[in-house]
């Protein structure tokens, strides 16, 4: 969009909300801004009434403030926790039911495509565990294998945290939750793995525990399927209300897990892509 | 693409020029598709829908519209044509029967959303036992997702009906999806002289800066917002927005009136209107009653005919107003729960004059002979 579009029309000014306002004047619309950044502009998330320490929160933010193009980016969600932070995201996001965000964001994205040909909107799925691997997993995977330009951000709890910590698919093995009553009798899908084998041509797993490389994936995600194919990114978010653990203690479990190999720190990235981000990211540093 | 001319609708409707063809009523959903400026059509197939879809497929390739491609389900194919339509292109799909039920959750969505997509469905039975039998049973789980419901008779009506769709759709006030039914087979399966307009015209293109609510593209401000009303939790605000929402989509629906009116001369199309005998029906049941009136006027029985057009919004006055001076009301129906006979039930004064007979089901056709001993036995009591 043309950046003159946020300017707050003359006369106007006074009765604009003040989050708006501070939107207009230190938004990170076409600033290229970044997660090192933070504390310095408008961020696309706030007040939002997710749990404290949630770690979907802290995720949201970090992707949002990695969006390489927050002023043309469009967002579709899903049902679950993180679809009760969308209203407060200053970019236009839909919630349409749970499950079908990728098949929405086929749709969205080809007709952005036809109504803006000569413009770059991204469109990024970001949704739960549950929405993407399991009641949603045929429209993930189906979008993929149709080479859909979309990124697809999964936010790991391992958990149907809305619903009050039913097991997923993305719940490790053995766990005792609601709905698993003698532990989960299977193992966490490798949604990973899938991706890459579904005809991503971006995949990687992180957590915000490092920021700065989540921002990088989240990027290439992004910029891998402007130009060469579908992406998947996958974020260990935990959910301290569901597996009871202290608010302040999320990043902490998120290492602890890390160093137990329980949730590693993956990129594939293929041939394609490979070029691209490196002639984009060459560019970047010759500036 | 192909070279179109744009017209204002009421030429491409009316004043142009049309020409007869002998087509079925799935090739009357291409050509109704071919003239409606459509961007996007999304498909799954369904017996008896595929062929349509196949045809839309034909006129994506020939040029007619810009983009088209098969989603992995019917709840993914209404998902998509959602977040096409979100992003504010024109779109059209369609589907039936168990394709219908599987996609159910979506159509709330869609009025919700106040997206005005076009979709055909071409009824079917549904499961189980298995059938590819005409049956309108999935239209009464329809009538109250929100969506407008038009019922065609015939070709004629299907290709005339889904134009007139887009269009009632697209209005600003009303904004709202468009199911345009027909009776699998009855109509999608056999041949009729249908009048159509050149194909070298074609309706505006849908303007999405006339949408009531932004389309989903960040070329609007202000952009904190989501464009559902959203329920948190145990909120009072949002209980009342989503309230107040649900009243809105329900007005937009009832706004749609006089834009039915214009485009498709009513709601209802009433013949013999005076007749002691009325029979209320919609989709090919029409048809047969025609026949049965035809086989009771040579007997020297009077009845009239009372052809429903729209099922939402229904047209409940005006069929209070004609039953109050008949004597029996007679609603045959395509599926065994006679969910017209109900609807027409809560629109007159007196119930007892309604007759939900004869209904057909799993398929079957209806004799005309069938109404007509409902005419002879309402006549003789
Ligand atoms: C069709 C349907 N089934 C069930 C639900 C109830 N539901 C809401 S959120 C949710 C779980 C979400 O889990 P996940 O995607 O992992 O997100 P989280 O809440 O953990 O962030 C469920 C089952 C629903 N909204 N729709
Ligand atoms: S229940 Fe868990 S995932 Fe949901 S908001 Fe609270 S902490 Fe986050």
């Amino acid at each position: 969009m043309s950046k003159n579009i946020f300017r707050i029309s003359p006369g106007f000014e006074d009765i604009m909300p003040d989050e708006y306002k501070e939107l207009v004047e230190s938004g990170p619309y076409g600033k290229d801004l970044g997660v090192s950044d933070m504390g310095t502009f408008k961020e696309l998330l706030e007040e939002h009434p997710l749990c404290a320490g949630c770690g979907l929160a802290l995720s949201l933010r970090l992707i949002l403030a990695s969006l390489p193009n927050p002023e043309d980016t469009v967002i579709v969600g899903s049902t679950g926790c993180s679809a009760l932070a969308f209203p407060q995201v200053a970019v236009h996001n839909i919630h349409s039911l749970f499950g079908n965000q990728n098949a929405v964001a086929s749709g969205l994205k080809r007709a952005l495509k036809l109504r803006f040909p000569d413009k770059v909107k991204d469109v990024v799925v970001i949704a739960g565990d549950g929405a993407t691997a399991d009641i949603g997993l045929d429209m993930v995977m189906q979008s993929w294998f149709r080479s859909e330009s979309i990124t697809t951000i999964m936010l790991d709890n391992e958990a149907y945290a809305n619903t009050g910590g039913q097991e997923s698919g993305m719940t490790q093995q053995g766990a005792v939750m609601n709905m698993a009553p003698k532990g989960k009798n299977f193992p966490k899908i490798s949604l990973p793995e899938i991706a890459r084998e579904a005809g991503c041509s971006y995949v990687a797993s992180i957590s915000p525990a490092q920021p700065k490389r989540l921002e990088k994936m989240v990027r290439r995600a992004i910029l891998t399927a402007r130009e060469v194919g579908p992406s998947y990114v996958q974020i260990f978010s935990p959910c301290p209300t569901n597996y009871k653990f202290k608010p302040q203690e999320t990043v902490s479990r998120i290492k602890q897990h890390q160093k137990e190999g329980h949730y590693q720190t993956k990129e594939y990235i293929n041939t394609a892509a490979q070029e691209y981000l490196a002639s984009i990211e060459e560019g970047k540093k010759n500036e | 693409m192909i070279e179109q001319k744009v017209v204002a609708p009421e030429q491409l409707f009316s004043e142009a020029e049309r020409e007869e063809q002998f087509i079925t009523g799935s090739e009357a959903v291409r050509e109704a598709i071919k003239r409606a400026n459509v961007d996007m059509a999304i498909s799954y197939p369904i017996t008896p829908q595929s062929e349509s879809m196949h045809l839309v497929g034909d006129i994506f390739a020939e040029g007619y519209i810009k983009e088209y491609f098969r989603g992995e389900n019917e709840f993914a194919v209404m998902s998509s044509v959602s977040g096409a339509a979100m992003a504010g292109v024109r779109v059209f799909t369609a589907t039936g029967g168990p394709g219908t039920l599987r996609a159910f959750e979506t159509f709330p969505t869609w009025s919700g959303a106040r997206l005005p997509i076009v979709c055909a469905f071409l009824t079917r039975g549904l499961n189980s036992p298995l059938t590819i039998q005409p049956d309108t049973l999935e239209m009464a789980y329809m009538l109250d997702t929100g969506i407008l419901m038009l019922h065609a008779e015939n070709a004629q009506d299907l290709y005339d009906m889904l134009l007139k769709a887009f269009i009632i759709a697209e209005q600003p006030e009303v904004h709202i999806p468009v199911g345009v039914f027909a009776d699998g087979f009855f109509v999608t399966h056999t041949r009729d002289n249908v009048k159509i307009a050149a194909e070298d015209i074609k309706l505006p293109p849908y303007d999405p800066n006339m949408s009531p609510v932004p389309a989903m593209d960040m070329e609007t401000v202000p952009v904190r917002q989501m464009r559902d009303p959203f329920v948190m939790k145990s909120n009072f605000i949002s209980y009342a927005a989503h309230a107040s929402w649900q009243q809105e989509v329900l007005a937009a629906g009832e706004r749609s009136r006089k834009h039915i009116d214009r485009l498709l001369g009513g709601l209802i199309e009433v013949e013999n209107e005076d007749a002691d005998i009325l029979i209320m029906a919609s989709g090919t049941a029409v048809s047969q009653s025609r026949e049965a009136i035809a086989l009771a006027q040579a007997e020297g029985l009077n009845v009239g005919l009372v052809k429903i057009k729209s099922l939402r919004p229904f047209p409940a006055e005006q069929l209070r107003r004609l039953a109050a001076g008949a004597k029996a009301i007679i609603v045959p129906e395509f599926n065994r729960v006679g969910w017209l006979s109900r609807e027409v039930m809560t629109a007159v004064e007196d119930t007892t004059k309604v007759v939900g007979a004869p209904r057909v089901f799993g398929g079957m056709t209806m004799p005309p002979q069938l109404i007509l001993e409902e005419i002879r036995r309402c006549a003789s009591e």
